[in-house]
């Protein structure tokens, strides 16, 4: 833990699992999705479910699929806000086997019209874990700028997303590769050093194979 | 590689013949491979941040749940009569810590320190004093004091209810505390982490029963106890008294302590004051309400 483990984050209250984390949750469940949310119904599982509306956890779900981040004064009025922008949502109580006790899973769909499912998970002190993706077990913290490549499973696309990463000095701090089933649809979940350029995210989409590309900046 | 316990930190400071503060800057620009300007611009931000939430209190809310809000109010007037036992310092001292607490409960902006439940203690001890009489470049030097000494008991123990109860919470954020206080007020390195000895060794055992599961009753009022602890711990260590304990092993007996903790008073709502009638009635009511 750094020093700014201890004296922060700089939060809206109450807990920084409860609240906090689910700022992120719903905030990188934005990211995942790739457009702004229109709908969202979310399943709370565990400690979320049993004390989750004390701790303003569904707020904090809707402010970070508004878009906001866990300092933000708006998130006690993001029932209000989501309104006003568009975004309708409920909330039902769920038993996810095996997950973390502060897990919810979010089947969210987007002005574009594509839909999503995140489950994940808030661990404590206001750090998250991304468990699934539409199904497909992963993990994913999203803190280090973050590579989301959906792609065929099919020799080459790894060495071809690498070398693109290699060729501007992009270095990876950790890869992690998950398949449906052999020849399925794969992601690659690809964090990284530096800031990813825009140009070479679309190189990427652009290759035979590669369906989709999602990019999460990180926090640091 | 951050600090393993408060001795390698001091040996550190006289080696080197720097303040305790520094060692801790000097191990964040390892760490986080940031300049001297970037670590200190960003712990003014979190003084900043500390000092608005601090202000920005809200006497007519109250919690979601309607168990907290108010007392903080109550109590600053009551001071301001003039004639609270504690004194007008201590008597502002509380008031704060309250309030940080309420204004947590009520989703209000707040500094997690180190947790979001016990965030009212280090502001209530320290805006007092910066509104009193000291700098601003002083107040910053003494966060790193505090955040030290934390990270010390991070790595040593830990600062989550949920793993070691309430001592691991505002135990931890009252022994950060007294550190900041002793070196405020001149005290040297010894002095500081003995400051800190003394605070934790005061609330080991203090199990963390939230009512309903809520961080409400009775996180706000222990605020209260760390920040006065705070006060009294580092008084004594300024007058030159020593915890007989070495300061890094009464951390791990935080740790011992914690961990033999029973689950139902690690945060869990199940134990403690969580498990009186009265609580089980409000918690039924509260989550009855859907």
């Amino acid at each position: 833990m750094n020093i700014f483990d201890i004296l922060g984050p700089v939060m809206v209250g109450p807990s920084s699992s409860h609240t906090a984390g689910a700022v992120r949750i719903g905030y990188i469940t934005r990211n995942l999705l790739g457009s702004r949310p229109v709908k969202a119904d979310i399943g709370l599982h565990g400690s979320f479910a049993a004390t989750g509306k004390g701790h303003g956890t569904d707020k904090a779900l809707i402010a970070g699929l508004l878009g906001m981040k866990p300092d933000d004064m708006q998130i006690p009025r993001s029932f209000e806000i989501a309104g006003e922008e568009g975004l309708s949502f409920s909330f039902h109580e769920i038993r996810l086997a095996g997950a973390h006790p502060n897990t919810a899973l979010l089947n969210v769909e987007g002005a574009d019209g594509k839909c999503l499912e995140v489950q994940a998970s808030s661990l404590g002190g206001g750090r998250i874990m991304v468990n699934r993706l539409n199904g497909l077990a992963v993990n994913c913290t999203g803190e280090n700028p973050t590579l989301i490549v959906y792609h065929q499973d099919r020799p080459g696309h790894v060495t071809s997303v690498t070398a693109m990463l290699a060729e501007p000095g992009i270095n990876i701090a950790a890869l992690n590769l998950y398949r449906e089933k052999k020849g399925g649809e794969a992601v690659m979940i690809i964090e990284v050093d530096q800031a990813v350029p825009s140009d070479i995210i679309r190189c990427m989409e652009a290759r035979d194979g590669i369906r989709k590309v999602i990019y999460i900046e990180g926090e640091k | 590689m951050a600090y393993q316990s408060l001795k390698e930190i001091n040996r550190l400071c006289e080696e080197e013949g720097m303040p305790f503060w520094r060692a801790v800057l000097q191990d964040d620009m390892n760490e986080r491979s940031v300049s001297e300007e970037e670590s200190l611009a960003t712990m003014e931000k979190m003084w900043e941040a500390m000092l608005s939430a601090s202000e920005s209190y809200d006497p007519s809310l109250m919690s979601g749940s309607g168990l907290v809000g108010k007392d903080g109010a109550k109590m600053e007037e009551y001071r301001k009569r003039g004639d609270t036992l504690v004194g007008d310092f201590v008597g502002q001292v509380i008031a704060r810590a309250l309030q940080m607490g309420e204004s947590n409960a009520c989703m209000k902006r707040i500094v997690a320190a180190p947790t979001a439940g016990a965030c009212g203690v280090l502001p209530a001890v320290l805006v007092p004093l910066y509104q009193e009489r000291i700098n601003r470049e002083r107040i910053i030097e003494a966060l790193y004091v505090a955040a030290g000494i934390g990270q010390v008991i991070a790595a040593r123990a830990f600062i989550a209810g949920a793993q070691g109860g309430c001592q691991a919470e505002v135990g931890s954020a009252s022994s950060m505390a007294a550190g900041a206080l002793v070196y405020l007020k001149g005290g040297d390195n010894e002095q500081i982490v003995h400051a800190a000895a003394m605070a934790m060794k005061n609330l080991l055992g203090l199990v963390c029963d939230p009512v309903a599961g809520l961080v409400e009753v009775p996180c706000v009022k222990r605020n209260v106890i760390g920040a006065v602890n705070a006060l009294a711990a580092a008084d004594m260590a300024l007058a030159g008294i020593k915890s007989k304990i070495p300061p890094d092993q009464v951390i791990d007996a935080m740790k011992e302590v914690g961990e033999s903790m029973h689950v139902s008073l690690r945060e869990t709502g199940e134990g403690g004051v969580a498990n009186t009638p009265y609580a089980r009635k409000v918690a039924g009511e509260i989550h009855g309400k859907g």
